[in-house]
């Protein structure tokens, strides 16, 4: 008698309690996600953060890395993924200097780029111009749209 | 600074100007990144402001005011498609007021891959001068 009691007593009485808070805690956490975020733009969470845009041939990958030397970048194609990485440098000023503000971060990154179609990895061109980055990015023959003709 | 040099770079958001001054053109306004530092002789700005040109650079300063401003030229053309949007390009906006008093003929500026470097020398104290006094 006493044991079935304890056996089957506890399943449904302390299990309950629980999943309801946890319930409870997934709505407010999804309450305070919205409230917090008005309108974030979607990020892989990686630096740099990426702009890539498209027209007929190519695709057109951007990045802000203001201070980056083009010698300090390493940009490398496989397959479709298109690998950007380096170091950012801030030079140590003189002995003596007194920081008011510090802002501007170094150090290293690295960030591999997925591109949605195929991709002719002979035809890469990188450029740095004023602290931004374009990589173009020639699309393979057989990704690029065929215009088609309606015979009538 | 040894262990500045060495740590991954994490992702941080543009800060959108939030001036209580409504902008008069259209687009977006961000406040850049700036290292302020100060020797005996003079105070050193550094700004990160990618996409601008020196001729679209404006500095500015007046009374105990400095204040930056730049436009950025585009980079897409106009046949581009969107694919991954993950950073806005606007105008950049600041302001700092100076404690010191700043030789304005000697301000130097210099822009390289997007960083602004501006030097801000400070007047040199004048030498007290003895007036005397004549009688007669």
């Amino acid at each position: 008698m006493i044991y079935r009691r304890l056996f089957d007593f506890p399943t449904w009485r302390f299990r309950s309690p629980f999943g309801e808070l946890e319930r409870m805690r997934r709505q407010m956490d999804r309450l305070f996600e919205d409230a917090m975020t008005p309108h974030q733009l979607p990020q892989a969470g990686v630096f740099p953060l990426i702009n890539l845009t498209e027209d007929k041939d190519k695709y057109y990958v951007r990045a802000e890395l203001p201070g980056v030397k083009g010698d300090e970048l390493d940009i490398q194609v496989t397959g479709n993924n298109l690998a950007i990485s380096g170091e950012r440098k801030i030079a140590a000023e003189k002995e003596g200097t007194r920081y008011h503000r510090r802002e501007r971060e170094a150090g290293k990154f690295s960030r591999i780029i997925g591109l949605p179609g195929d991709i002719d990895s002979d035809k890469v061109d990188a450029k740095l111009e004023s602290g931004i980055l374009t990589v173009v990015v020639s699309k393979a023959e057989a990704a690029k749209p065929k215009q088609i003709t309606i015979r009538s | 600074m040894a262990d500045t040099q060495s740590k991954e770079l994490k992702v941080r958001e543009k800060q959108e100007v939030t001036s209580p001054a409504e902008q008069t053109t259209a687009g977006l306004v961000f406040t850049p990144a700036v290292d302020i530092f100060e020797t005996e002789k003079e105070i050193t700005l550094l700004a990160d402001i990618p996409g601008v040109k020196a001729d679209d650079l404006i500095i500015d300063l007046r009374d105990n005011t400095l204040t930056l401003s730049a436009d950025i030229f585009p980079v897409e053309n106009p046949n581009e498609e969107d694919i991954l949007v993950e950073y806005e390009t606007g105008r950049y906006f600041r302001q700092f007021t100076l404690g010191e008093l700043i030789n304005q003929e000697k301000i130097d500026a210099k822009l390289n891959d997007g960083v602004l470097r501006l030097s801000l020398p400070k007047v040199e104290k004048a030498t007290p001068k003895k007036i005397t006094v004549k009688t007669g």
